[in-house]
């Protein structure tokens, strides 16, 4: 086919609109979620107490951050989804839940505490903590891809671990609505080991499927 | 330079509200400016020059399917460069060589002469051949025979919804087959 020809077809084709990318991500996201949370209310649930775990700062300081996360991790991924956006200081984001969870870590060393620093590290959850979020996490994850997919990131396998920390951010938010640990080196040490997983998988399915 | 950037991203602008002739008249004028450029490539990666028109095809392709990606408000070349350099690369790591994609190889928008140098595309026309019989129709349509989309609803006894419809998928599986290849 010569140049020109293809170049009137593509003009022939310009009738077509496709979505921003920001709408496909959000539905594909809704998709993932409701799954997401149909798994943890089919296997883990809300823990007991939950309405008087409401009122310890640190349970809520653990939805802060978890979301925190998601958040920053979908703002940066929907910017590196264009051909020519560079990462520089948008990378500075997702300082905001290291910096809150940073934060919880320093109040709660403040506080006088029932139990020594390395029980409430260890906690009781964190075997079921660290395969919990990496499987509610993987709806989400397949979720973000399809969203991504849609943009042309410049950097597929960067984009792919972006996609990972939001949905590991997503899952871990269902997540500590089960978890009784609530200490934030608790969060900092499992809930992070989990989230660098999930991020590992996605550069490696974004260096798959992200090529645009 | 600097105006023929800025006339891309007005042209680029009426494209996206709707004008296909702008878009037509765009993918024109920046059609030598990446020949050119994708040739400065394949010289510097020791390639043959006559392979320039397939990553020329590749590059308009994937600024067709990802135009929603670009920011109305953002100039045009730095986009469409960005694209182009992504597709070059992975062309040359196709080919299998070591890749040096020189930043400057579409940092500058000097057009190269017409394509007449070089061998006709073969990518696209081979990838064409293996699409569904209803899309390859319609682009054969449209593309070789020059039909306007109503003859070509006319001609294959079809809506023209299901000719645009057939069109617009028949390009994203030929990007699709192109980067799977």
């Amino acid at each position: 086919m010569q140049t020109d020809q293809l170049i009137r077809t593509l003009a022939a084709d310009s009738a077509h609109r496709a979505p921003p990318v920001g709408l496909v991500l959000t539905l594909a996201l809704l998709a993932g979620a409701a799954v997401s949370a149909a798994m943890f209310f089919a296997t883990l649930g809300v823990r007991p107490d939950v309405m008087t775990a409401m009122h310890n700062p640190f349970f809520d300081l653990k939805f802060v951050v978890t979301l925190a996360l998601a958040i920053s991790a979908i703002a940066v991924s929907l910017h590196l989804s264009r051909p020519e956006a560079l990462l520089r200081g948008w990378a500075l984001l997702l300082l905001i839940p290291a910096g809150l969870l940073a934060a919880g870590i320093g109040t709660e060393m403040m506080l006088p505490q029932r139990l020594p620093m390395m029980t409430r590290l260890i906690g009781s959850n964190s075997r079921i903590c660290m395969t919990a979020i990496p499987l509610l996490s993987l709806p989400l994850l397949a979720a973000a891809l399809i969203g991504l997919r849609h943009g042309a990131p410049a950097r597929p396998a960067l984009a792919g671990a972006l996609a990972g920390l939001l949905s590991a951010g997503l899952a871990a938010t269902l997540y500590a609505a089960h978890c009784t640990d609530d200490s934030p080196l608790f969060v900092a040490t499992w809930y992070t080991i989990a989230t660098a997983l999930v991020s590992a998988i996605g550069a490696l399915a974004g260096s798959r499927v992200l090529r645009y | 330079m600097r105006e023929r950037e800025d006339e891309w991203t007005g042209l680029m602008r009426s494209a996206v509200s709707g004008d296909s002739a702008a878009y037509h008249r765009l993918l024109k004028a920046v059609t030598p400016v990446l020949r050119a450029a994708a040739r400065r490539g394949l010289a510097r990666a020791g390639q043959p020059a006559d392979q320039s028109e397939d990553i020329v095809q590749d590059i308009l392709l994937a600024v067709h399917l990802k135009r929603h990606t670009w920011d109305a408000n953002a100039p045009f070349a730095p986009w469409l460069f960005a694209i182009a350099r992504n597709k070059l690369i992975d062309s040359l790591r196709r080919r299998g060589r070591r890749v040096f994609v020189n930043i400057d190889d579409f940092a500058e928008t000097i057009p190269s002469e017409p394509a007449a140098a070089t061998a006709p595309a073969s990518e696209v026309a081979a990838q064409l051949q293996s699409l569904p019989v209803r899309q390859r129709e319609v682009l054969q349509s449209i593309a070789v025979e020059s039909a306007s989309i109503k003859d070509t609803a006319a001609k294959l006894a079809m809506s023209e919804g299901a000719v645009r419809v057939a069109l617009h998928r028949g390009l994203a599986s030929l990007t699709a087959k192109l980067r799977e290849q």
